[in-house]
């Protein structure tokens, strides 16, 4: 259709540059190593075999006598030979096999003269190619046979290109090449299809044009070799020249046409029409389908003989005795044929091309071609005519370009002349003016609609490298920095700067997951599944981070890995806070979890495993960098251990919980050892302390000397050092306050009461902004502090001895 | 202790001072020698206060005991120095030399995801020409999502972005896992006037089985910029400072046509390397059409936009050959970024 320019590699970077990508470059032939062009010098009998002849052979410079058993290899002709070791077509197995040196009644071959066959080109080998090549003997034979093959990933935009024809447009384009469209001229027209066959559409919404031919007295047969390679080389597999025409008109033109046998259709009428509710269908594949009246099926007065677009049917498939054929070519509206090949699973190429979107112009024209080609090669008669519905055209689209526009969208601005050649190589009529052009879109390039896309059309063509590259100007827009984002990425450093690895876990798990982590009194809240999962572990929304960093920690376990810290900043979905239009509230959370042993002093393990108080202290330096004071009580957080687990509250709410998870959580999820998280509403958070991410304040250095003093309290047991500890600090004088030693006694303390078996260290540092406090100063801080120790804890200052 | 020093019993005589220097000498460590400067030459030993006292004797006197003393003091004194020094020598000498090739006590190491590291390279690369962050729902109308973007129901665009569909509690409303960042855009311009330069970072869905270049689950940046006067050019200039950014200096990109139904002209945009051009995201000028929808004039006013696949971009930065590594989570991959 077009004449390609030598550079096969350049013309494929160019067409990929303009939008039709080309992915590979397929070899067809590419596997003819050690076969060359050779030129047969002399042809003598086999001195021992009738039907077999010596042939001498010129291949390159070289000659070789071999055996041949083949009628028509004469002296003169040039032959594709191949050598000892060259790779050929096995006829019988249809895989490759090595030539070897063979003794043919006597005579010692070292190579062959090869048929088609042999070559992979086609089945026949009854006898050797004869090649029509001035290229001199020794050439490869790739050089000489070989075709090339792109392939293509297209854009869904170009249903046009879905085919060798909107290619060669491209090309042609791009190239300046003449474009040759393929010949649909009918030959020798039999008696006229008027009152042989009839079309009626019922649901012009979605069939817009509807044709039939006539073929009569068609042979079914293989085709011919060139269609058979050319069907190959596009990855279809050839079956008789009927099938192989269908399939070829549709790679040539991107038209898809379905051939019924003509004398199993009833009544020879066909009608257009939304499936009945229930109505079967066998389609050639075998199986039965129910449709429905969202299905457009081509019926004849009996049933459905075919799903529009999709597959043809079962009852009305051309066989081996087919001798007429009525030629459906036909568009249907794109929509429903994706909807209905998706819905049977059925993406055939047709259904593929429809799918896309295909002009109403094109029927006509792909149902002339194939009747030329049933006419050529396989003996039919067309009959003269065609049956042509089209309910409603739709007129030709004219767009109005401004010649501003071209510039003000790319940037760069694109010669008239390169313009003007652009449209006109694409096949787009144009009317130019001063300002402006018109310009008229043809049928094949649906895509095209607004100004812009012709903008596009004429950038693709002229290339892209010349585009300039222009920097940003004008005003930046302000917007102010999104809290849970600055909250978000300033947890991330400072887990990390706590020793944690981020992990990043998949947002969908399973709904088994979900409930062994989720509190019973929340298990009635429903989940957000996913309709069509990838899997029964992935189909549903998370709303706790738990399950994914379990796991992580698992996968890390299983390789050896002796020490796990690790933290995840992510989203969870839930129903409680949905919106009005039903979307789960996403929730930002962050989790951390350390499980496995401590280091020594060279990073080797040891027998100490980490604790609740490794997990804490890096969540303590989490919110410690965010500035907010929390506290923990002992709680019993649904999947942690009680005793072990305490609820995090920040100004009175609670933010999250943090604990050793329970064993029997931690085994479904495949850790077997001590394991601790803490687990974070960062949305809580945020609420709770909006200002954390604020710069903070500086305050000035004291001034003035502070003092320190130890006390050894005894306090009963269920009394919290973080309350002893901020008892103390709650007076004005007390600058620190914390904890230095904690053990049991071994009985209790004298005086002090059964309960009173626990000795709390906590160490206080007194300080003054104004002045340096004096031992009575000092005395009647310690005497406050004490007695409201005493008061609201119970602590009283263990005796010494 | 009171100090006579008429009595001469009570001043320090040369055989005590030889004896406090005997007692100085098997002494080895600094705070034994400190007890010993106190008890000796401190503010209340004998000597001292004796110094101080001289001042009550009569002259003839004074200058006898006044004799004894000093040399007391500067005996002690040298014995105190030459004992300082000695330990000072002491403590650079004698030392167990250490292996210094052993390896420090180790801290422990934590580190940020690759995926983070990356979108955040690649929100601070924006940054510096004025994009500002927004974020927006990972659960998805179809409306926002495909609608008005252009790809209405049964667009064979859809088959490029295979969807999780959801059922919600609620049952009504169709939800879905965006198949992009794009939805931002839309979400964006409903509220806001030109000019917008935005990025907008998150993850995205598709529903399609994993190998070593696909992941359902990835993470995508939506870049978006809309005002007077902006072309494809600033949109090459603008991936250009980014490339630059984020893969250096001596890179070149190439634009090549593609296709999505929300821009036009479309584009693919590749970055040089030594292995030749290679694809790292999809952009293009915000389609006319689109902009019309959000209230703004086409006429007046253009926009670029452009999606960025963070996994892609780490994955060229980095090295990585399997997508999968990243949400597998092995710490023998995420440590080492």
């Amino acid at each position: 259709m077009v004449s390609l320019p030598e550079d096969i590699e350049g013309l494929a970077r160019r067409l990929t540059l303009a939008g039709l990508e080309v992915t590979d470059i397929e070899r067809v032939g590419g596997e003819w190593e050690g076969v060359v062009v050779g030129r047969v010098l002399e042809v003598r009998p086999h001195p021992d075999a009738d039907r077999l002849r010596l042939v001498t052979v010129d291949k390159g410079g070289e000659h070789q006598t071999v055996v041949c058993g083949a009628p028509n290899v004469a002296s003169g002709q040039d032959i594709a030979f191949a050598s000892e070791g060259a790779m050929l077509n096995d006829p019988r197995t249809g895989s490759l096999r090595k030539l070897k040196k063979s003794r043919i009644r006597g005579v010692v071959s070292g190579g062959m003269v090869c048929s088609e066959a042999e070559l992979g080109l086609s089945a026949e080998h009854e006898g050797i190619l004869a090649l029509g090549t001035d290229r001199p003997p020794g050439t490869p034979l790739r050089d000489v046979l070989g075709d090339r093959v792109y392939v293509f990933d297209l854009t869904p935009n170009r249903a046009d290109a879905l085919s060798v024809l909107g290619v060669a447009r491209d090309v042609a384009a791009l190239t300046g090449a003449p474009l040759n469209p393929p010949d649909v001229s009918t030959p020798r027209p039999g008696p006229a299809i008027e009152g042989r066959a009839s079309v009626e559409i019922a649901a012009p919404d979605l069939c817009r044009r509807f044709t039939l031919a006539l073929i009569e007295d068609v042979e079914i047969a293989p085709s011919p070799a060139w269609m058979q390679e050319r069907l190959t080389a596009a990855g279809m597999r050839p079956i008789n020249n009927l099938v192989d025409i269908t399939n070829y008109v549709m790679l040539e033109l991107g038209q898809p046409v379905h051939a019924f046998d003509y004398d199993t259709v009833r009544d020879h009428h066909i009608i257009v029409r939304r499936a009945e509710a229930g109505e079967p269908l066998t389609t050639l594949d075998g199986k039965t389908h129910r449709l429905g009246p969202d299905r457009l099926v081509i019926a004849d007065p009996r049933g459905a003989i075919a799903l529009a677009g999709v597959m043809g049917g079962l009852e009305t498939e051309i066989t081996d005795s087919t001798r007429n054929v009525l030629l459906e070519v036909a568009n249907f509206e794109q929509a429903s044929v994706r909807r209905t090949a998706r819905a049977f699973d059925l993406f055939s190429d047709a259904a593929r091309r429809f799918a896309w979107g295909l002009p109403p112009e094109m029927p006509p024209i792909a149902s002339a071609r194939v009747c030329r080609l049933l006419a050529e090669y396989a003996g039919g008669r067309v009959a003269e005519g065609m049956v042509d519905s089209w309910p409603v055209r739709e007129p030709p689209v004219s767009i109005r370009l401004r010649r501003s526009r071209i510039p003000q969208v790319l940037g760069m601005e694109v010669p008239r002349p390169a313009v003007r050649a652009a449209l006109d190589g694409l096949g787009f009529e144009v009317e130019e003016s001063e300002e402006t052009l018109t310009v008229g879109v043809p049928y094949w390039r649906r895509d095209v609609r607004v100004p812009d896309d012709l903008v596009e059309e004429v950038a693709r063509v002229a290339g892209y490298d010349d585009l300039p590259a222009a920097p940003l100007a004008g005003a930046i827009p302000h917007h102010p920095p999104l809290p849970a984002r600055t909250l978000r990425e300033r947890v991330r450093d400072l887990a990390a700067e706590a020793a944690l690895y981020e992990v990043q876990t998949y947002s969908l798990v399973s709904d088994d997951d979900l409930a062994a982590v989720t509190p019973p009194e929340l298990a009635g809240i429903p989940l957000f599944k996913v309709r069509n999962p990838l899997g029964e572990s992935r189909d549903t929304l998370r709303t706790s981070l738990r399950p994914g960093i379990l796991r992580a920690a698992a996968h890390n376990l299983a390789r050896g890995a002796r020490a796990v810290r690790l933290f995840e900043v992510g989203r969870s979905y839930h129903a409680a806070g949905a919106g009005s239009d039903g979307r789960p509230e996403e929730r930002e959370r962050a989790l951390g979890l350390i499980v496995g042993v401590r280091m020594d002093r060279f990073g080797g393990p040891t027998d100490e495993g980490l604790d609740f108080f490794d997990a804490k202290a890096a969540l303590e330096h989490v919110l410690g960098g965010l500035r907010i004071s929390a506290r923990f009580r002992p709680g019993s957080p649904f999947g942690l251990l009680a005793g072990r687990a305490a609820d995090i509250t920040v100004e009175g709410s609670g933010i999250g919980v943090i604990g050793q998870v329970h064993p029997d959580v931690a085994a479904r999820f495949g850790v077997e050892q001590d394991v601790f998280l803490w687990d974070l509403d960062l949305s809580a958070l945020l609420a709770a302390a909006p200002g954390m991410t604020d710069p903070p304040i500086a305050s000035p250095l004291p001034r003035h000397p502070s003092a320190v003093e130890d006390f050894a309290l005894l306090v009963g047991p269920e009394v919290l050092a973080q309350d002893l500890v901020r008892e103390a600090l709650a007076h004005p004088l007390v600058v620190e306050a914390r904890v230095f030693d904690d053990y049991l006694l071994d009985a209790p303390a004298a005086g002090a009461g059964d309960a009173s078996r626990r000795s709390l260290g906590v160490s206080v540092r007194y300080q003054a902004r104004n002045r340096t406090l004096n031992d009575n100063d000092i005395a009647k801080v310690r005497r406050t502090i004490l007695k409201r120790l005493k008061a609201n804890h119970g602590a009283v200052v263990r005796e010494r001895g | 202790m009171s100090v006579t020093v008429s009595n001469p019993d009570s001043l320090l005589s040369p055989e005590e001072v030889s004896d406090a220097i005997e007692g100085l000498a098997p002494l080895s460590e600094q705070r034994e020698v400190d007890a010993w400067r106190t008890q000796h030459l401190g503010r209340k030993s004998r000597l001292m206060l004796s110094l101080r006292a001289l001042g009550s004797l009569d002259r003839s006197q004074r200058a006898t005991v006044g004799r004894l003393l000093n040399d007391a003091k500067t005996r002690l004194g040298e014995a105190l120095s030459a004992k300082q020094a000695e330990l000072k020598a002491r403590r650079t000498q004698d030392l167990r030399s250490l292996d210094v090739s052993l390896p420090g006590r180790p801290l422990p190491s934590g580190g940020l995801h690759p995926i983070t590291r990356t979108e955040r390279a690649i929100v601070a690369a924006f940054a510096t020409m004025g994009f500002h962050v927004i974020e927006g729902p990972e659960v998805e109308l179809e409306y926002y999502n495909f609608e008005a973007l252009r790809i209405p129901a049964d667009h064979p665009a859809r088959d490029a972005m295979d969807t999780f569909y959801l059922d919600g509690p609620a049952g009504d409303a169709p939800l879905l896992l965006r198949t992009h960042t794009s939805p931002n855009q839309i979400r964006y311009m409903e509220h806001h006037e030109p000019p917008i330069r935005l990025i907008a970072p998150g993850r995205t869905y598709r529903n399609e089985a994993t190998d070593a270049t696909h992941e359902w689950m990835i993470t995508q940046t939506e870049v978006l910029a809309v005002d007077r006067g902006l072309t494809l050019a600033h949109l090459k200039g603008t991936l250009y400072e980014f490339v630059r950014h984020l893969f250096g200096e001596d890179r070149e990109i190439r634009f090549r046509c593609d296709y999505f139904p929300f821009v036009e002209p479309g584009v693919e945009v590749s970055i040089s390397s030594p292995d030749g051009w290679i694809e790292i995201l999809g952009a293009g000028m915000v389609h006319p059409e689109i902009l019309g929808n959000m209230g703004y004039d086409p006429e007046v006013y253009t926009g670029f936009a452009a999606g960025l696949g963070v996994e892609r971009i780490a994955m060229l930065r980095h090295g990585i050959r399997d997508i999968r590594r990243f949400y597998e989570n092995d710490l023998r991959f995420l440590a080492q970024f």
